[in-house]
């Protein structure tokens, strides 16, 4: 009982509790995955037009990208926008007349890194959805005389989108999990919190155990958004299973 | 682009390699003992063990990694005495063992659901089939229900394969210089990320490549059944 009460005002809201703290990180988290997530989906629509171009070298293109993006540990990506970034941007001062070092903004590091690894995971859902696309559905939708982009608009998103929800819904899962490893930026985000407390407090166990459940909480929560959203997708469709 | 720096920066990186495989191989093989494990416990254990398993995997699958790392390695550090009197500290104090333990724990949640999902696969009319011609329990398992399983479940496993490659990265960040501990240091040291970033990713997607090629030969191997015939004469 002891143990629990100590745990409750280490990790609470009292004067000397972390709480805030965390709740803060746990939001930052979010804000990295959420933009990096949308980047991603940016991205990876831009891909998936290119696999499905009909010029071979947009499609060698994108297909070198996924292979690359998905074979390559992520952590070797954070570590080229952070310092390959800063060199970009000492160089681009140097051009201005500023000598010296130049960081990379931690949160537009988490941004990038994160939205160019899962626009590689992304178009992969996105072209999986298009697939399936009933080739019925593009057909009608020309023989009423539709323009390619009214089409996309109309039949071709909507469709793709519907069909891309649980896939999507993993690649979000994913890219949370991800944005731990922005903490080695710097970024104080959930899991370099916990490092900071852990740190001033010697209780490490403790933090890294509460930021293990917040981070279960977020998935938790984010996946029954999802499952929510596949089922009102899905309304006014027929299943066979 | 500097290819002498390249060329250097491949000679440092390489004496990673060994380091990467063996995180990787170590813990793949005993995460695939366990999932075993887990995942018949999900299958043949009842609600108890369904309910075990299914919070393991939502544990293990719900949070990052890293965290799960530092948990153990940093966390259970809080633990000291305890543990010394365990005789467990010899262990717990190497960075190398805890992040073993950490990703053969994580594997073993995402193999366990890929096995479960190979077992339940097996269609019910082949077991009764195989009852009806006198089988039954381990001889059944190992006939029939095993092979048919892991021939579907080999396929996703070999992603998941592909994924602890890549997930013995995060060992560098508990201070194990493996491939991406040393390219992570040459690059703070040169200030090259560009570069470096091309030959340890070249350094990972070999291997990857590697793989992949081996998992196509296994399940080549292992589905014969619908391989196209030999033409013959008759």
């Amino acid at each position: 009982m002891e143990l629990i009460d100590r745990y409750l005002v280490l990790v609470g809201f009292g004067e000397t509790g972390w709480g805030a703290l965390l709740l803060s990180a746990a939001a930052m988290t979010l804000g990295v995955s959420v933009c990096g997530f949308l980047t991603g989906t940016i991205l990876g629509s831009v891909i998936t037009f290119m696999q499905l171009s009909r010029y071979a070298i947009l499609r060698w293109l994108a297909d070198g990208y996924t292979t690359i993006l998905r074979g390559v540990p992520d952590l070797l990506v954070i570590y080229l926008f952070y310092f390959g970034g800063s060199a970009f941007l000492g160089y681009v001062g140097g051009l201005f007349g500023y000598q010296g070092f130049v960081g990379m903004p931690a949160f537009l590091t988490g941004t990038l890194a994160l939205g160019v690894v899962s626009a590689a995971y992304q178009s992969e859902v996105f072209r999986g959805a298009f697939k399936s696309v009933a080739s019925g559905e593009l057909e009608a939708a020309s023989a009423v005389g539709m323009r390619p982009w009214p089409k996309f608009r109309r039949i071709i998103a909507p469709l793709v989108l519907r069909y891309a929800i649980p896939g999507l819904g993993n690649t979000w899962q994913l890219v949370l999990k991800e944005s731990a490893l922005i903490s080695v930026t710097g970024l104080v985000e959930l899991l370099r919190q916990s490092q900071i407390s852990a740190g001033s407090t010697r209780r490490p166990f403790e933090f890294y155990l509460t930021a293990v459940v917040l981070y279960l909480v977020i998935t938790w929560a984010s996946s029954s958004i999802f499952r929510h959203l596949e089922t009102r997708t899905l309304r006014g469709t027929r299943r066979a299973l | 682009m500097d290819f002498i720096f390249m060329w250097e920066a491949f000679l440092t990186l390489l004496p990673g390699l060994p380091l990467t495989l063996e995180l990787a191989v170590t813990s793949i093989v005993a995460g695939g003992i366990l999932a075993a494990v887990i995942s018949l416990i999900a299958v043949v254990g009842g609600p108890i063990g369904r309910g075990f398993t299914r919070g393991y995997v939502f544990v293990f699958r719900g949070s990052p990694l890293l965290v799960q790392m530092f948990l153990i390695y940093y966390g259970l550090g809080q633990f000291r005495p305890l543990l010394q009197d365990l005789g467990l500290w010899v262990v717990f104090r190497e960075p190398y063992w805890c992040a073993v333990i950490a990703l053969t724990l994580n594997t073993a949640a995402y193999s366990s659901e890929i096995f479960r999902g190979g077992l339940q696969a097996v269609s019910v009319q082949q077991v009764e089939a195989a009852r009806a011609c006198g089988m039954s329990g381990p001889l059944l398992f190992r006939r029939i229900v095993l092979p048919i399983a892991v021939r579907q479940a080999l396929p996703a496993y070999g992603n998941e394969v592909i994924l602890m490659l890549k997930a013995t990265a995060l060992a560098s960040v508990i201070t194990i210089m493996e491939v991406t501990g040393l390219a992570g240091k040459l690059i703070a040291d040169s200030f090259r990320a560009f570069e470096v970033f091309i030959v340890a990713g070249a350094i990972y997607l070999a291997v990857t490549f590697f793989v992949t090629r081996l998992l196509m030969i296994i399940e080549f191997w292992l589905s014969p059944h619908l391989r196209m015939r030999p033409p013959s004469l008759t």
